[in-house]
């Protein structure tokens, strides 16, 4: 049966499953969820489906997901293995560790990006800063890694830590945060973006030659037009 | 700051009207100053920084504020009392840039097949056709009518690509109005509105809103239709410079897409619309 992944295009969370599962070639059946301005992940009908009203929840065979990493892992498993690294226990620990740093990084700049965005209540200073710790210490993870010949977070080939983070990190721009001091994560990024199957959410970009960035598209109009920035 | 007495005189979205409710305020921003908005007995109403009664109008689905003496009523969409419409909110995004910016990437088609990719435009179909752009003298709007777009994904009614009509409406300063053409009942337009609060003169909160003929789409689908498009379009706004739109015509050569952007700057210059406006060459 085709799992139903309850969704919200603007969630960094959901992106991850709807990533994962193309780059799977993996089938979903997206249900939308009016989180905003609907409110719908307050209601009683989805609070029935998950008490902790949140996103993704995916529904596979009778059971309900409501973690992220965790339907990753269901469709890792069920479609190509490989995405879960290798399964010696160091290959397993690291695999866990990434799965708790995406956690960290979806609490601290996910955290912040409904504020800046779509002015929900709370503080996001404390977030983007607690969130540039983690965007530093992954920053010297992957240079680390780059040295020794890997692209991604587990080896020379992607796995679903790799899918697991990239969304919030992707994202950082719409909490006001540049990525342009992490050279390693720029490099990752472009790597994540040049997979087979990627597909891209409102604010991150599809690695596509024939696009413009985003900063030669500034000044749409006549600004574009005249081809000058000021 | 000061505030131009034009920009005073202009009506503004204040807040969507599922924001403000019975027993208690909503706080908000407009042209950098604070507003208060309460709802007493159904009726919506607003106070300004000095506790001052703001004039309030309330239509489609939105709470509008003028911060002067309004000069005018708000603007009418007729299309929305239409019967066999359905209206649709799509949210509240904040967005760092000037809210006139914000006004004129929504005017903008030349951008679709690169931003949009997939959904509003797509390589090679970059051309825009010749179309006709007028301030109306007698509505004071800014009109572009006669506009025909490939696109992959025009709704999310559509089957397939289709050749699109497009008029685009500039009722009030920050206010945009698309009319496309509705899958469903080729006769019949879609209305796709940005209704942009001017919080500061480089923030803004847009408020996209519609009206259309769609018995089957879910609520919750089209509304992440709406959002999808113009999240697309939000980093990009945030990394305009310059951050105000200026209004002074360059001595460039404009392509035809520029052209509703420029009849937008010169209306705008001509109403003495100052705020988020840059009015000396840079
Ligand atoms: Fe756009």
């Amino acid at each position: 049966m085709t799992p139903v992944l309850h969704d919200w295009v603007l969630d960094a969370g959901c992106y991850r499953v709807r990533l994962l599962a193309s780059l799977l070639g993996a089938d979903l059946d997206l249900r939308s969820v009016d989180v905003h301005p609907g409110d719908a992940l307050r209601s009683e009908a989805f609070l029935l489906l998950n008490p902790a009203g949140t996103l993704p929840v995916m529904e596979v065979d009778g059971s309900v997901l409501t973690d992220g990493p965790a339907c990753l892992t269901w469709l890792a498993a069920t479609h190509d293995a490989g995405w879960l690294g290798d399964p010696s226990p160091g290959g397993r620990a690291a695999l866990q560790h990434w799965l708790g740093v995406s956690h960290e990084l979806a609490a601290t700049l996910g955290a912040a990006r409904p504020m800046d965005m779509l002015g929900a209540s709370g503080d996001p200073r404390p977030l983007r800063l607690a969130g540039r710790g983690h965007l530093r210490r992954l920053d010297a993870a992957l240079a680390r890694g780059r040295w020794d010949g890997r692209a991604f977070l587990l080896g020379d080939r992607p796995t679903i830590a790799d899918v697991a983070c990239f969304p919030d990190v992707a994202l950082a721009g719409d909490c006001g945060m540049s990525l342009d001091p992490y050279p390693s994560i720029r490099l990752w990024m472009r790597a994540v973006r040049g997979l087979p199957g990627f597909v891209p959410m409102p604010g991150i970009h599809p690695l596509h030659e024939a696009s413009p960035f985003p900063e030669d598209a500034r000044g749409s109009g006549a600004d574009a037009a005249r081809g000058t920035a000021a | 700051m000061t505030i131009a007495p034009a920009d005073r005189a202009a009506w503004y979205p204040a807040a969507p009207s599922s924001a403000v409710t019975e027993g208690h305020a909503t706080p908000t921003v407009l042209l950098g100053e604070g507003v208060a908005l309460f709802r007493t007995d159904g009726v919506a109403a607003a106070t300004g920084a000095d506790r001052r009664a703001l004039a309030v109008t309330e239509r489609y689905d939105h709470v509008w504020v003028c911060p002067g003496t309004p000069d005018r009523a708000l603007f009418a969409i007729p299309e929305a009392a239409m019967p066999g419409r359905r209206a649709v909110p799509c949210g509240s995004i904040h967005v760092r840039c000037s809210p006139l910016r914000a006004v004129e990437n929504f005017l903008d088609i030349a951008h679709f097949p690169f931003i949009h990719t997939g959904i509003l435009g797509e390589e090679p179909h970059t051309e825009v056709n010749r179309y006709d752009v007028r301030i109306d003298d007698d509505l004071d709007e800014v009109w572009a009518r006669n506009i025909t777009f490939h696109q992959p994904q025009a709704s999310v009614s559509a089957e397939g690509a289709l050749d699109v009509r497009y008029e685009y409406r500039v009722p009030a300063p920050t206010t945009a109005i698309l009319y496309k053409t509705c899958p469903a009942r080729p006769a019949e337009w879609d209305v796709i509105a940005i209704f942009v609060q001017p919080v500061s003169e480089e923030t803004c909160i847009a408020h996209p809103w519609m009206t259309m003929f769609d018995d089957a789409t879910p609520h919750a689908d089209m509304v992440a239709f709406q959002q999808t498009i113009f999240l697309q379009d939000r980093s990009i706004l945030e990394n305009q410079i310059p951050a105000r739109l200026p209004l002074d015509p360059g001595m460039e050569v404009p392509t035809q897409a520029d052209l509703t952007s420029i009849a937008y700057r010169r209306w705008l210059k001509r109403r003495g619309h100052a705020h988020g406006a840059q009015l000396v060459a840079a």
